[in-house]
């Protein structure tokens, strides 16, 4: 897979935003960028350990304006506490695929063995498809769905980055988030 | 104590000793403006809802302390939300309050609903829905916080009438909870001294200080800069008054209608000091092409300013007034520069003030030329504009609407200190005036309150006249009555081959002495240029109720200098006399 087919190039880079738990705060955090006219590429959402707070994880096309003016206009909304660039060379990235895939008895076999390697799951099993989730680098999640689209796509969805910083500094892969198959 | 949310709202209020608001009562606030009746606040009732936004914005301009308008929900507050919409692009503290239908009909189309958090989210530095009585206290004083420290803005609290029939403990919180909200104060140290490197090592440096310098309360502080460093000033339209124009070192508006000096030296320079501005595309003209040779340091509160348009060699994030006396101290630590270190640049300026000054035909005198039955005035708005400066004292408070007349008079009057002058700059909200004077006025009744307005902006807001009447406050209105809408017809001319479409009033339709005193003003009306300083001292003598004087201007008259949309600022175009060679007023 060419590096422009990838569909997170260099042009998207990632925010951890850490928000306060409040009613209307991710509206505040889309109408921010709606007028000022930033594109969202993914936005991931969900409640931190402290309930009081919210992270955010959104995807910026930095194409569409300078990522210091981004952080900046987020930086005034009252209700954003902290904001961080997550680089992927310093970050564990993860996202989470859903897809049904139209499959006959002959390629399920087939699609099963990919999901195997991708480390996911087969969660729905019907006549004619099944539904699979995989996790892992969205590198990762790209080049699955790259393989599945050939079997024929029924329904997906993908929840968006999410990340972390790394720990103690390290550069290298590892672990759960690493990509299965070699990605360039 | 046991209050109901209403109560607690108001008491709040007073809390946060607010001595006015204005606004408008109906269903969903009803609750709110019983105890208004028992409370000290005054009270000041509009007649329709913008109205109390821009008295909100001229009672802030004209005092340094937040405005607060209160209105019902639905149509009342998208009424008010081009009040909030101009007092954000003009960082003006606002607390606005709306009423809201029950929380149980909220998402539910009741009646006079509105998602007002919503409608207003883009346009207010944050807002609130009280859910919960018990938070009343708090979120009030949140609100106030953040509408007056930081960048200031405008806030909105809505509130949902079982809300305020609801009832709760009385508390006054302690302080703030906001870990979001830090707002920049004290300039970085090393940022200072880069900042101050460069100022040292300019040739051609100007100070560029905008609406910050007046919102830090920085006047002071920058007189000092300029002694110590004798740089030139310009002021922008948010910061006219911030530096007095008497000053030698005074160069006046720049921008698209600014002085060919101002905007010529800002072109020139080797450095721009950007105090407290934000580079507007009124200031710059073409981007690409404004000030090519001069490096930028560049001082703001909010740093979302630094690099928004013009990448500056220096930022810094910080609170006008503390980074100005920050420069003075390290300057002076540097060693003060020398007396004459910038008489050369001094000297090229002051060729371009002889050669190129603000200037117009004066008028002919008598009531203008008459054709057939009708007759065209040759009163000149500007002649009017000066003629009111020379009547009026010093510490005037001048408020204007947009268009035309809003540049003469930044262009002719001469203001001398902060908070003297009041308009509408960034939104560009026609209507501006006449509400924001009255504003001013009852925030500021010791001054005399003046607002030059035009023909078509006082017919968008003039019912409050009324308002101004009812509650006894006297401001005065200079009508510059070109019977045409007179910025529009000037685009028109210079740029649609003088194809003059739907922008033509009639000077007298409405009959605007009639309309003034059926509002229970004094109504006057001025057609030759003789008549006009005699109307202006009759209505400097009238203290017990608004003035309005229709001035019959030459609908011809055009502002100028120019830049046109979108040009270089060194493509300029200044007076042309129409008396004399009547050269094209463009290349």
């Amino acid at each position: 897979m060419s590096a422009d087919q990838r569909r997170y190039g260099p042009r998207h880079r990632l925010l951890s935003v850490l928000v306060e738990n409040k009613a209307g705060v991710l509206a505040r955090v889309a109408g921010l960028f709606s007028r000022r006219g930033y594109n969202i590429y993914s936005l991931a959402v969900a409640p931190t350990d402290n309930e009081r707070f919210s992270r955010i994880s959104i995807v910026v096309d930095v194409e569409s304006a300078p990522l210091e003016q981004v952080v900046a206009q987020l930086d005034k909304l009252i209700n954003v506490v902290e904001i961080g660039e997550l680089h992927p060379d310093e970050a564990r990235e993860a996202e989470l695929l859903l897809v049904s895939v139209s499959v006959d008895a002959r390629q399920r076999s087939q699609v099963i063995e990919l999901v195997g390697v991708f480390g996911g799951r087969i969660v729905d099993v019907g006549h004619d498809a099944i539904t699979v989730m995989v996790a892992g680098t969205p590198e990762a999640i790209d080049d699955f769905e790259d393989l599945m689209r050939p079997y024929g796509i029924a329904g997906l969805q993908r929840t968006g980055r999410i990340a972390l910083p790394k720990l103690d500094g390290r550069s290298s892969a590892s672990g759960a988030a690493a990509p299965p198959v070699g990605i360039a | 104590m046991e209050l109901t949310g209403a109560q607690a709202l108001v008491k709040s209020l007073e809390m946060q000793e607010v001595e006015v608001m204005f606004g408008l009562p109906g269903g969903a606030i009803l609750p709110v403006y019983d105890p208004i009746i028992d409370s000290p606040i005054r009270h000041i009732l509009v007649r329709h809802e913008q109205g109390a936004g821009h008295m909100a914005e001229g009672y802030a301009q004209a005092t340094g302390r937040p405005g607060v308008a209160m209105v019902t929900s639905g149509p009342a507050a998208t009424n008010i939300v081009t009040a909030l919409a101009d007092a954000y692009m003009d960082s003006i503290p606002l607390v606005c309050i709306t009423g809201q239908v029950a929380t149980s009909a909220i998402g539910t189309d009741a009646f006079q609903e509105t998602d007002t958090t919503g409608i207003t989210l883009g346009v207010t530095k944050h807002n609130w829905l009280v859910t919960d009585a018990a938070d009343i206290p708090q979120i009030v004083r949140e609100a106030f916080h953040i509408a007056t420290t930081g960048r200031p803005g405008p806030v909105l609290i809505d509130f949902p009438k079982d809300v305020a029939n609801a009832s709760m403990e009385w508390y006054w919180p302690d302080g703030v909870d906001l870990p979001g909200y830090h707002p920049a104060s004290h300039p970085d140290p090393e940022a200072i001294r880069a900042a101050a490197a460069l100022i040292l090592a300019a040739e051609r440096p100007v100070i560029y200080a905008g609406g910050g310098i007046l919102k830090s309360r920085a006047s002071e502080a920058l007189r000092e800069l300029v002694n110590l460093t004798g740089i030139p000033v310009v002021t922008t339209l948010m910061a006219r008054g911030s530096f007095p124009d008497s000053d030698p070192l005074c160069l006046g508006m720049p921008g698209m209608h600014g002085n060919y000096a101002a905007v010529t030296a800002m072109q020139r320079a080797d450095l721009l000091l950007a105090l407290g501005s934000r580079f507007d595309d009124r200031v710059t003209g073409k981007v690409s092409a404004f000030a090519p040779g001069a490096k930028v340091v560049h001082v703001d509160i909010d740093k979302a300013e630094i690099g928004k348009v013009r990448r500056p060699d220096v930022g810094v994030v910080a609170d006008c007034r503390l980074a100005i006396e920050a420069l003075v101290g390290e300057i002076k630590a540097f060693g003060s520069p020398d007396d004459n270190w910038l008489a050369p640049w001094i000297a090229t300026i002051r060729r371009w003030q002889a050669e190129y000054p603000c200037t117009y035909d004066r008028s002919e005198s008598g009531r203008g030329a008459t054709s057939g039955t009708s007759r065209r005035p040759t009163l000149k708005p500007q002649f009017v504009i000066e003629s009111l400066r020379a009547a009026t004292p010093a510490d005037t408070i001048l408020v204007s609407g947009v268009g035309q007349h809003q540049m003469w008079a930044s262009q002719y009057w001469s203001f001398e200190y902060p908070n003297t002058w009041i308009n509408s700059g960034g939104l560009g909200t026609m209507g501006f005036a006449v509400p924001a004077a009255i504003g001013a006025k009852v925030g500021r009744p010791d001054r005399m309150v003046w607002a030059v307005d035009g023909d078509g902006c006082f017919q968008m807001t003039a019912q409050e006249l009324a308002t101004a009447t009812a509650e006894r406050v006297p401001v005065k209105i200079a009508i510059l009555n070109n019977a045409y809408l007179g910025m529009v017809r000037q685009w028109q001319h210079m740029f649609y081959e003088e194809r003059y479409s739907e922008v033509y009033l009639s000077p007298d339709l409405p009959d605007y002495v009639g309309w003034a005193e059926s509002m229970g003003c004094i109504g006057l009306r001025v057609e030759s240029p003789e008549e006009v300083t005699p109307a202006i001292e009759k209505a400097n003598e009238i203290d017990d109720r608004p003035v309005v004087i229709d001035f019959r201007t030459d609908s011809m008259e055009q502002v100028f200098p120019i830049v046109p949309a979108g040009a270089s600022n060194d493509d300029i175009v200044t007076y042309q006399s129409r008396s004399g060679s009547g050269a094209e007023v463009l290349p």
